[in-house]
């Protein structure tokens, strides 16, 4: 059979850029978008002097804020490294704008504010607002719009759906500023430049958009929905694939493995069991991992002796904690009484209960199987005596073992975690 | 064995696996009456209406709404009938999700034969069934935290009593067991075990009402 190849949803493989020198934005050294951070590593000269330039040449109709946002549209953003580019500094801005006004103030005072002047400023805020609308986004997501739409990406990039609330400032803020823009520069050429004209061409600017937006909704609204089933379909379709892949992988591998060995009902029990477990935990479990949890140890424990004694191991846990030496020892024991249990005690199922209270931790590990005689085999097997409880002694705490030939055994550990109690089992155990 | 009112005792199956059914038919047959089975849930409500069955054996996760949408629909026009959750998963949003819809034990579906009819006979007398791992999510669930206020003490902790004896169900004891491991009778047990059972049906403590509300069963 086939299994779908996960579709890497929307994630643009940048072809590895030969060393040349290209001129980009680069991620750290950023106030604001990190042209002149890139313009000063690019033509080798001080980041400072690329800022105060810039800064100057406001002044100059507002070239400076032109030529920022014309190089913030260009430039793509440095291709992200490993490590997190530095925050921007934003208190790094203050002395810049205190320049800025500066240089601006002393250009109004000089000529007298010129009409020119002030027009070079209404186009720089246009291009900065368009250049929000534009460029704001990242180069991969930009790359994934043309992807939805290649033949007008730039629609997508107004309709995608991702990070609405971003969306939503950019194309306002945006908006707001070309806007303002336009007005201006129509305020300023109309003829007698009269408050009530300004008032006319912003009615008829306010009924110029509407009419674009009739014209566009329905075309926007198609785009819209296109996309989010589209992303939905994507979405379904990895789903899909990441089932089947663990269906193949372990469903359809044990099936196989089952029917190989047919004749072996304990190996068949075995495979069936292992396949059940891991369905479940595919299924409902968060994962955690078996070194650091007390749960997940005493279940991978569990695990590792249903695989290899072929019987059923019953674990219930009740609350959990952090695993440490000691935490691992108890695991280790209890461990080794599910081991004892599968071997000697004759049966198909075994229970194992670990309850996690204020002071103490106990493990119980039953079988209703043969049973045996304590008095006669404590001395003789090691596993008992070493493993259990030698093991809980060395740790600070106790091991129980109750059996009776015939009706079963169960193994008891205790575990104190609190200093108090620690003390008290170790009085208690002499 | 399982003998009440001189009848053996009747039971309806409700699972959307045929096959699953006829197994439980025949491994049953011996010690109950099996006197219907469904495989909708529509199926089910008219039929069990129709055959009043002393006890119901109800799969967790059925199409239109599993066995939570039977139980709904049959609790109060038909509280006579009793109703024992089998399901494959442990997972304890489902048992707890049925158990507070009223179902009065809940065993997994690798369950034996004799042990099935034992839970059957014992839910039919009116008593609860609990796997191990429903007691230890109930200790979980009961367990006192500091930290939550407890807004009625009858009905939202344990006693220390049933406490116990919900920690040996969990180790894996026996009702008799149990009853002698404490030096207390069956009947103590299992009254202990029924008043366990109101408390995880009745409790408003909040570990009970998430897993409850958490997941619309399937």
């Amino acid at each position: 059979m086939t299994i779908g190849v996960p579709d890497r949803g929307g994630v643009i493989t940048t072809a590895v850029t030969p060393p040349t020198r290209r001129l980009v934005r680069p991620r750290d050294h950023r106030i604001i978008a990190g042209v002149a951070a890139g313009l000063a590593e690019h033509l080798g000269v001080p980041l400072l002097a690329v800022r105060i330039a810039l800064v100057v040449l406001l002044g100059f109709s507002g070239l400076g804020l032109l030529l920022y946002a014309a190089f913030w549209a260009v430039l793509p953003q440095q291709v992200p490294t490993g490590t997190a580019p530095a925050r921007r500094d934003v208190a790094m801005l203050l002395p810049f704008a205190a320049i800025g006004l500066g240089v601006v103030l002393l250009q109004a005072l000089v000529f007298k504010n010129s009409v020119a002047g002030t027009v070079g400023w209404l186009i720089a805020v246009v291009a900065v607002g368009a250049g929000i609308i534009w460029h704001q986004s990242d180069p991969s997501r930009r790359g994934q719009w043309a992807g939805n739409l290649p033949q007008t990406p730039w629609l997508a990039a107004v309709v995608a759906e991702s990070d609405r609330r971003f969306f939503l400032f950019r194309f306002v803020g945006g908006g707001v500023l070309v806007a303002t823009g336009i007005i201006g520069v129509v305020s300023l050429y109309a003829p007698g430049g009269s408050l009530s004209a300004v008032f006319n061409g912003v009615i008829f600017a306010l009924v110029g958009l509407l009419g674009v937006g009739v014209v566009a909704a329905p075309l926007i609204y198609r785009m819209f929905n296109q996309l989010r089933a589209e992303r939905e379909g994507r979405i379904r379709e990895q789903e899909r694939a990441e089932v089947a892949a663990m269906i193949h992988d372990q469903v359809l591998h044990t099936l196989a493995l089952i029917q190989r060995n047919s004749a072996d009902i304990k190996e068949v029990q075995r495979l069936a069991r292992g396949q059940e477990r891991s369905l479940r935990n595919w299924l409902y479990k968060p994962t955690a991992s078996p070194t650091e949890r007390f749960a997940a140890a005493l279940e991978q424990a569990a695990a590792e002796v249903e695989d290899t004694y072929a019987i059923s191991v019953e674990t219930v846990v009740v609350g959990d904690t952090e695993c440490d030496e000691r935490v691992a020892a108890l695991v280790a024991a209890a461990r080794e009484a599910l081991v004892n249990a599968a071997r000697h005690a004759g049966v198909q199922t075994v229970s194992l209960y670990a309850e996690v209270e204020a002071d103490e931790l106990s493990v119980f590990v039953r079988d209703r199987g043969a049973g045996f005689d304590i008095k006669g085999v404590e001395e003789s097997r090691h596993g008992v005596r070493g493993s259990i409880i030698g093991r809980m002694k060395r740790h600070g705490g106790k091991a129980e073992i109750r059996s009776t030939p015939g009706e079963g055994t169960e193994v008891r550990l205790m575990l104190p975690t609190t200093r108090e109690s620690m003390t008290a089992g170790k009085e208690s155990a002499r | 064995m399982s003998e009440t009112e001189g009848g053996r005792l009747r039971v309806f199956l409700v699972d959307d696996h045929a096959m699953f059914r006829a197994g439980v038919r025949a491994e049953l047959g011996a010690h109950v009456d099996v006197i219907g089975e469904a495989g909708t849930v529509p199926e089910a409500i008219s039929k069990i209406a129709a055959g009043e069955p002393d006890v119901v054996l109800l799969d967790v996760h059925m199409p239109e709404g599993g066995g939570r949408a039977v139980l709904d629909a049959m609790r109060r026009s038909h509280p006579q009938v009793r109703f024992l959750a089998l399901s494959v998963s442990d997972a304890a949003e489902d048992v707890i999700g049925l158990i507070r819809a009223g179902a009065r034990g809940y065993v997994t579906k690798t369950i034996s034969p004799d042990e099935l009819a034992a839970a059957i006979k014992r839910v039919a007398d009116g008593d609860a069934v609990f796997s191990p791992r429903l007691a230890g999510f109930v200790l979980d669930a009961f367990a006192s935290r500091p930290d939550v206020p407890v807004a009625d003490p009858e009905l939202d902790q344990l006693t220390n009593r049933e406490r116990e004896v919900l920690r040996l169900l969990a180790r894996g004891y026996a009702y008799k067991e149990i009853a002698k491991e404490l030096y207390i009778s069956i009947k103590t047990v299992e009254t202990h075990v029924s008043n366990v059972l109101r408390k995880l049906q009745m409790s408003n403590r909040y570990e009970l009402s998430r897993w409850a509300a958490d997941r619309r069963l399937v």
